[in-house]
């Protein structure tokens, strides 16, 4: 028997190990790539206001939008939709709205997260504006009437007639939250 | 890793002193030892998991809340299943390969002997560290062995425990495969061609390669876990930016190829226990060889029939439906091989082979309850109930325990030079085989009629069969006590067995006397 070999073979079999955390790794990013190509975990699609209007509405064709709301534990916040479903045109733009209310003596701040089922209609389902573009601070028992843009594009496959809407606020640290919607908006970037 | 490549083997160490005691133990890098002590710890890990599991049971006999509260319930269950397969049924499988590797490749040790020592050394510091979480507080992990986020990031301190006890775990399995496929690679006699090798052998080079290729990657996800916890990272946390369900993916790619690290040295050892008792030769050794491997291979990609219910499209739930049932194709090859080499057999059945055979016959009712939640539309309404806990008893307690336990009964007379009792291994045989049926088939109807699965209170409707399924657990963890007993007797001594312990014995292992010396194929055997 040789020890050289045996050492060899050894480093061989440990890259193999360290590679194979490495991709542990790897699916992170790859999972996150393969949700926003297929809508998996129901991520939503973003256009801009422009190019929005472009499009012409469908007339033919009604789909019916629900929305839903909760909010973490951990959230002191009173959080629900303000309709709870419209009737739309693919292709047309729609507003609609949504009230969070602090039950908190502090100030707060949380971060919506959208879902939209089924997933087959989450790439489609389209926004302009929304709250959840960024983070929302509250101050103690603040109310506030949250807008939410959107477009249901004309691409939608033809067997869904309803899609829903849903988000979650998340309770995220007041003091980073106003640190990074100031960078934000300074940029203008969007999530 | 840097310090593992120092250990490299020694061909020096034939005379000098032997260490006496517990230093003999702590210092010996002698593949029998070390598989020894593998094996006591696994069957020391297997009476612990089993104590868990009557906590369980006993909670469960009837409805209310009696012997735990729910967070102790939660905590029983999750740590059954983490001893059970890190300390039972891992070791365990090591163990065997420590003895058996060399000895059936005509090898003298293993490669790698001083980081086989490390790798088994670890194993009871990780295990202290786990089971000490039930000491802390908040109470051992709660989570379930799947660890689910965002469950196991909102845990005590017993969380983070259990996750560096997983490492140590990881570490102490991945040195150990390492070990097995060097020793596999490098040590071979001469003339041991890789197609001669036993079918023992072989799935363990199979298991090794996944052990390697997933166990890092459970790594990273308590890893994750961990820095979700207390780093500020948000891999799961959805506020943050993460996804609790991707801890689910990232699971699930260690865990099904891991259900498989469980069975395929089980499916080696029955390989080996057929043969000799039906004296013919394995029928379709080659088909064997490959269908291990293609069940190896296909184990990478049907993880998600473990989380049909998260919600996923249509394309999805499909493919992973009709993956997994592809699975059930070598598997069923396997199978037919098994019963072909038993068919027109001149079979007696001593207790390896009663083993074997029940391995066979219940194994083969894990599988088809297996391919039942395999069937998406189905599985919508089993998941998570006990018919998936039926499942996996069936073929993780009668296939890879009981088929460690038939190999125990095989080698012991190689191993200790001495011949168990066989009326009472027989007696062991048959009181585990219809114990573990009574606690384990009446499962499958609760699962069907809706009781979840991991909850310590019931409605009243399934009162009878829990009654049954928990009787029939308290007689099988007796029973295990009977085979404890039968091993110690057998160890201390008994009728002396001789070279080839068992008439239609064959391979080299055989070749040698029975207690094999220390130092065993110093010089290569000659291979026929
Ligand atoms: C024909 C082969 C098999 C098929 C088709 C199969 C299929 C499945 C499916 C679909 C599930 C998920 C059920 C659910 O959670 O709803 C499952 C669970 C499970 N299977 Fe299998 N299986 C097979 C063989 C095995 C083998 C050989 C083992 C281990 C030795 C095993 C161990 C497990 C375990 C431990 C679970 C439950 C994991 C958990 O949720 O805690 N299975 N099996
Ligand atoms: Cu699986």
């Amino acid at each position: 028997m040789s020890a050289r070999a045996n050492k060899a073979l050894t480093a061989k079999l440990a890259v193999v190990v360290v590679a194979m955390f490495g991709f542990g790794y790897l699916l992170v990013p790859l999972y996150d790539l393969f949700c926003e190509i297929t809508g998996v975990g129901g991520r939503t699609g973003t256009v801009t206001e422009s190019t929005a209007a472009l499009a012409k509405a469908d007339v033919s064709r009604d789909v019916t939008v629900e929305f839903t709301a909760a909010t973490a534990p951990g959230l002191p916040w009173e959080f629900h939709p303000l309709q709870r479903k419209v009737t739309v045109h693919p292709g047309a733009v729609t507003e609609v709205f949504y009230l969070a209310r602090s039950k908190s003596r502090r100030a707060t701040a949380g971060q919506a997260v959208p879902s939209v089922a089924p997933f087959d209609a989450s790439r489609h389902f389209k926004k302009i504006e929304c709250f959840c573009f960024t983070s929302q601070q509250l101050a103690p028992f603040e109310e506030r009437r949250m807008a939410v843009r959107f477009v249901v594009d004309r691409e939608l496959p033809p067997a869904v007639h309803t899609v829903t809407l849903s988000y979650m606020f998340y309770n995220v640290d007041a003091a980073a939250a106003a640190d990074s919607t100031a960078t934000a908006a300074a940029t203008g970037e969007k999530t | 890793m840097a310090s593992i490549d120092t250990t490299v083997s020694h061909d020096n160490h034939g005379d000098h002193a032997q260490p006496y005691g517990i230093m003999r133990w702590l210092t010996t890098t002698n593949h029998k030892d070390i598989g020894t002590m593998y094996l006591v710890f696994a069957l020391l890990m297997l009476l612990v998991g089993g104590l868990m599991a009557l906590l369980i049971r006993a909670e469960l006999f009837e409805p209310g809340l009696q012997v735990l509260d729910p967070a102790r319930f939660n905590q029983m269950t999750t740590l059954h299943a983490l001893v059970m397969i890190f300390g039972a049924v891992m070791p365990g499988f090591v163990g065997f390969a420590n003895w058996q590797v060399p000895l059936m490749i005509g090898a003298p040790d293993m490669a790698l002997p001083r980081l086989n020592n490390f790798s088994f050394w670890i194993l009871p510091f990780a295990f202290t560290l786990l089971l000490g979480s039930l000491l802390t507080a908040d109470g051992g992990p709660a989570s379930g062995w799947t660890l689910y986020a965002p469950l196991s990031v909102q845990g005590g301190m017993g969380v983070d425990m259990t996750i560096f006890a997983i490492h140590m775990m990881g570490v102490s399995s991945i040195l150990g495969a390492i070990n097995i496929i060097v020793t596999i690679f490098n040590l071979r006699a001469p003339g041991m061609t890789l197609m001669k090798m036993p079918l023992f052998v072989w799935t363990w080079l199979i298991t090794a390669f996944l052990l390697i290729a997933v166990m890092p990657v459970l790594a990273g996800a308590v890893t994750m876990l961990l820095t979700d916890r207390h780093f500020g990272t948000a891999f799961f946390d959805p506020g943050g930016g993460g996804d609790p369900v991707m801890f689910q993916h990232i699971f699930w790619f260690f865990g099904h190829p891991e259900v498989y690290i469980m069975i395929l040295p089980a499916f080696g050892i029955i390989s080996q226990i057929i043969p000799t008792f039906a004296r013919k030769p394995l029928f379709g050794y080659d088909s064997m060889v490959f269908a291990t491997a293609a069940i190896a291979f296909l184990s990478f990609a049907v993880w998600a029939h473990h989380m049909f219910t998260v919600g996923m499209p249509l394309a999805g739930e499909l493919y992973f439906m009709y993956a997994t049932m592809l699975i059930a194709v070598p598997t069923g090859v396997k199978i037919f091989n098994w019963v072909a080499t038993m068919w027109r057999g001149a079979m007696t059945f001593e207790t390896p082979m009663l083993f074997a055979v029940s391995v066979v016959f219940l194994f083969t009712i894990g599988g088809l309850s297996g391919l039942m939640l395999a069937i998406v539309p189905a599985d919508f309404q089993y998941h998570d109930t006990y018919f998936v806990v039926a499942h996996f008893h069936y073929v993780l307690f009668s296939g890879a325990v009981m088929a460690m336990m038939g190999g125990a009964y095989y080698w012991l007379p190689k191993w200790t030079g001495h011949r168990y009792n066989e009326t009472l291994g027989k007696w062991h045989f048959w009181l585990t085989a219809v114990f573990f049926n009574i606690t384990f088939f009446p499962q499958h109807f609760l699962g069907l009629a809706g009781m979840p699965r991991r909850i310590p209170d019931y409605a009243l409707q399934f009162t009878e069969f829990n009654m049954v399924s928990t009787i029939g657990a308290f007689g099988l963890g007796i029973a295990q006590l009977l085979f404890v007993y039968i091993v110690v007797r057998c160890i201390i001594g008994g009728e002396r067995a001789d070279a080839r312990v068992w008439e239609g014995a064959e391979g080299l292992e055989w070749t040698l006397p029975s207690p094999p010396p220390a130092h065993t194929f110093t010089t290569p055997p000659k291979i026929a």
